[in-house]
């Protein structure tokens, strides 16, 4: 028997009976129990020990144990994550949290995925690298109320004083008689308990933690990964499932006029052709339309699909052209723009210095790309739906979900499978709708596959962007001047019609926090219209912000005749604590949607993980001929990032990474392994976008269709001597980001270093042949 | 009517022989730890064992299969515990972030030890190229087929 919640009767993935799972009360239920009013829905949300800004996110935080913690009679202890798991290993660390602080033996642990349901669960929009710094206390909340319960439960069974029992690796010892009792046993009567309020929980001390911080836990999904048994989006099965591939419109916001699927139906194994309506703009997560081939696989869709014959209308995007958009955005750069910050007198200050040194970055659209392409599994019958999805947001998609279906959101189920990599694409779960759409449409489970080309066709992409910057010096070589033109589209025309400035989202990663010690800093930002579906793509506008800004920095000491790394520290300056709010000209600061007074910028937190990097390097060690050390820093996601690059480039201009150094201070951290992993990963992803990954647009049609001409990273390519240092850090230092940072630095760490190198700057990425000789 | 023989046991299937093998595999007979990338064989996600040689089961039709051995993930340790030495070794490693390419990567792994036991660091990174790794754990990955080939 469980107790506390019902266990999931239903494994993600198992062939299951439909019909009957549309009788369960659900995943998850707390019907039964005795719950504490502090935890009654509306009621008081977890009371974080650092201020978040998660309460402004539907749902919020969640730290009831009802919700998350289920113990059998046996012992075995059932943890939910609630956050999705793209790769990041978030599935593992947040259950680890529970586990630990309510002294669980983490062998007798299993972790279970909730359903959709941010209501319940708390909000689960698995991005902006946010789920340890939200849920970090909520979860350790969970934990200690259920250690506590249990301890309880124990001190009545022995009818002596609560005081004189402790929970201690998954019992709980008679302090007076040493008897122990296991927490199997204790299940039924802790659960009957209340739950303690916030106020009066008692926390492990952090030195008595054995698992946080360790590094010594794995994946929970390691086995069954290399097994072939975990279970992603892409294998999700329902009895009688069906399978659809989709004609999508060439350009984003087209439509059919009309189709001819003769031919397709005479495919073996094509069984239908449905339409789906194109959504309006603006887009938001909404299906882009299309015409479906639905057949018994996903082969013999695709090939139906081949025999498909469309009319399209391609609608107000059809003249989209990159190259002649980047022109557009090169000129707009020459020009002043909306000003966003304007501290001092940036224009009179460039106006007499002894010199000036400008530059214009460009870097390109790029596409997710994430291994597993965009997919979802979807039954709708009898009013309800259920599907299994690769996606990071299940709670809104089980909202918007039901707004397509029209029915309530308590009649959608969302089981999150593991996503096969996401990097901010799974945001968007166009997809989904589109598999609830198709089923309702036809009565059967469906399982919608997007292709490669369906894939890099239509995107959420990362915006492509210009940015110039001017710095002026005065005869003393100090940066007196610094004034920074961005111009991208901006990820909020995804949301908003004739949106095209920056968001402040956008302006606040990087561009507007600057956190030079420049006394004239001017910040601005023409105007760029969208005309491809924009979305997050993993550190978003950090990339060409971080790679701007850390090149010019390279540009500057070149200029002087300095050492990179010195020119660096002193324009970070000395160590203070700058606010942006108090910035001129910044509005709307939103400091990645967490409070500023938890997460200040603290520049001797960056200007250290600089000198960490560069230490670890080597930096100023002699090198052999044609290698070059650079690097970059960047505050990025309330975590600070430093990382430093060696390069080679031959004669011919082959370039090779022999080491990357990269130091990260993301305050206090669950799993340093994991960091580790990412902190490499960057490195790889890195080296992708800075090397070779573009898209490029022709009558409003991605010009690359697969991985002949999208280049990702290889591992012939790739640095593969990769150092990681994280900086220690207490619970007095709060958790910040580690999934999106370490891609920021890469590319401009690169660069600098194939500028010490070669005496060759790179402005333009990716960096293609221009190093060919 | 096609008949496959896969992880030792023969699977008949009754539908287009012209379809790709990874698609039969996955959506056919449930084996879906064969993973789909890309379609046209550039990733290696779907890398499975043809007569112990790895191939890529999107580019082989069902009609091309049938005949031959053909191994998965699922069928790489025949006790179907995980244990070959690269699942092992991939483990000691903690190599996979999503771990999605994964299954492409040991199974590519696997049959190049099978072949060169004592593969040259060259050897690995030569023949480790075809498979893509998105979150990046190159790194890791090299490290892993070190370890098996050091026999962890």
């Amino acid at each position: 028997m469980t107790h506390m919640f019902e266990s999931a009767l239903i494994q993600p993935g198992t062939v299951v009976n439909l019909s009957r799972r549309f009788v369960l009360k659900g995943l998850v239920s707390a019907g039964t129990l005795v719950i504490g009013t502090s935890f009654l829905p509306g009621a008081a949300r977890a009371a974080s020990a650092w201020k978040t800004g998660a309460d402004l996110m539907t749902g919020g935080t969640v730290n009831n144990p009802h919700v998350f913690i289920a113990i059998d009679s046996s012992g075995v202890v059932t943890i939910l994550a609630s956050r999705a798991e793209m790769g990041t290993g978030i599935r593992t660390s947040l259950p680890m949290v529970v586990a630990d602080e309510m002294e669980a033996d983490w062998s007798q642990v299993r972790v279970e995925q909730a359903p959709g349901d941010n209501i319940k669960y708390g909000n689960q929009d698995t991005d902006g690298s946010r789920s340890v710094r939200h849920f970090f206390w909520p979860m350790r909340q969970c934990g200690a109320a259920m250690r506590m319960m249990l301890e309880q439960a124990a001190a009545a069974r022995w009818e002596i004083d609560v005081s004189s029992v402790r929970a201690q690796n998954h019992e709980v010892v008679n302090l007076v008689t040493s008897e122990v009792v296991g927490y199997g046993a204790l299940a039924k009567a802790a659960s009957a308990l209340a739950v303690p309020p916030v106020e009066a929980l008692r926390f492990k001390d952090p030195r008595d933690f054995r698992y946080i911080g360790t590094g010594a836990i794995q994946i929970v999904d390691l086995r069954d990964i290399t097994m072939g048994k975990a279970t992603y989006g892409l294998d999700a099965k329902m009895p009688g499932m069906k399978f659809a591939v989709i004609a999508h419109p060439p350009v984003v916001g087209g439509k059919v006029v009309s189709y001819d699927a003769s031919e397709t139906l005479k495919v073996p194994g094509v069984e239908k052709v449905v339409t789906l309506a194109t959504s309006p703009f603006p887009l938001a997560f909404q299906p882009l339309g299309g015409v479906a081939v639905i057949a018994r696989s996903t082969g013999s869709a695709i090939k139906g699909r081949e025999k498909l014959k469309v009319v399209w209308d391609d609608g107000p995007n059809a003249s989209y052209d990159s190259v002649a958009y980047r022109a557009q955005m090169e000129e707009a750069v020459t020009k002043p723009g909306l000003v966003v910050r304007d501290d001092g007198d940036a224009e009179g200050a460039l106006k007499s210095a002894a010199k000036v040194i400008s530059a214009t970055y460009y870097l390109p659209h790029l596409a997710h790309a994430s291994m597993e392409p965009p997919t979802a599994t979807a039954h709708v019958a009898d009013g309800k739906c259920v599907a299994y999805v690769s996606c990071q947001w299940p709670g809104d998609c089980q909202t918007d979900v039901a707004k397509a279906l029209g029915i309530a959101r308590e009649n959608v189920t969302i089981y999150p499978l593991l996503m096969g990599g996401a990097f901010g694409r799974k945001s968007c779960y166009d997809y989904v709708i589109e598999a609830a759409l198709l089923s309702k449409a036809t009565g059967q489970p469906i399982k919608v596959v997007w292709t490669r080309e369906d894939d890099l066709q239509h995107d959420t992409y990362h915006t492509v962007s210009v940015e110039r910057i001017d710095a002026g010096v005065d005869k003393d070589g100090k940066v007196v001047a610094w004034r920074h033109r961005t111009c991208a589209p901006s990820l909020m025309s995804t949301f908003k019609n004739d949106y095209d400035h920056q968001s402040p989202i956008e302006l606040g990663m990087g561009v507007v926090d600057n956190p030079f010690d420049i006394p004239n800093l001017r910040c601005e930002n023409p105007a760029a219209k969208a005309h491809v579906r924009i979305g997050w793509f993993r550190v978003v506008s950090n990339i060409p912000h971080a790679f701007a800004i850390q090149s010019m920095v390279g540009e500057i000491a070149a200029a002087l005749g300095r050492d990179q790394r010195d020119m660096l520290l002193e324009m970070i300056g000395p160590a203070r604590t700058l606010d942006p709010r108090t910035f001129r000209g910044v509005k709307d600061f939103w400091n990645y949607g967490d409070p500023v007074e938890t997460w200040p910028i603290e520049t001797g937190r960056l200007s250290r993980v600089v000198e960490i990097a560069t230490d670890k390097i080597g930096w100023g060690r002699s090198l052999p001929k044609g290698h070059g050390l650079g690097v970059a820093g960047h505050r990025c996601f309330l975590s600070y990032i430093a990382t430093a690059v060696e390069v080679a480039v031959d004669d011919k201009g082959n370039l090779s990474i022999p080491r990357v150094e990269t130091a990260i201070d993301c305050g206090f951290y669950i799993n340093p392994e994991r960091i580790r992993a990412l902190c490499e990963g960057g490195a790889v992803m890195g080296t992708a976008l800075a090397k070779n990954s573009e898209m490029t647009f022709k009558n409003g049609r991605a010009q690359q269709s697969n991985f002949h001409d999208f280049l990702l990273a290889r591992i012939t390519e790739v640095p593969l001597k990769v150092g990681v240092h994280i900086v220690p850090a207490d619970l007095n230092i709060p958790s910040s980001g580690v999934g999106e940072p370490p891609l920021a630095p890469f590319a401009p760490a690169l660069c600098n270093a194939i500028f010490a190198a070669t005496g060759k700057r790179i402005r333009n990425l990716p960096i293609g042949n221009q190093l060919a000789t | 009517m096609v008949t496959l023989q896969v992880n030792g046991r023969t699977y008949s299937y009754d539908g287009d022989p012209s379809v790709p093998l990874l698609w039969v595999l996955r959506d056919e007979l449930g084996l879906t730890g064969t993973k789909f990338g890309c379609g046209i064989g550039l990733c290696g996600a779907c890398t499975v064992h043809i007569d112990g040689a790895a191939a890529r089961s999107c580019l082989l039709t069902a009609e091309q299969a049938s005949g031959k051995e053909v191994v998965t993930i699922e069928g790489l340790d025949p006790t179907g515990n995980g244990n070959h030495p690269v699942q092992v070794a991939w483990r000691e490693a903690s190599a996979p972030q999503c771990g999605y390419c994964h299954a492409g990567q040991i199974m590519n792994a696997a049959a190049l030890l099978a072949k060169t036991p004592k593969p040259s660091q060259d050897e690995i990174l030569t023949a480790m190229n075809g498979n893509i790794c998105r979150c990046g754990c190159y790194q890791r990955i090299n490290e892993a087929i070190l370890l098996a080939t050091a026999g962890v």
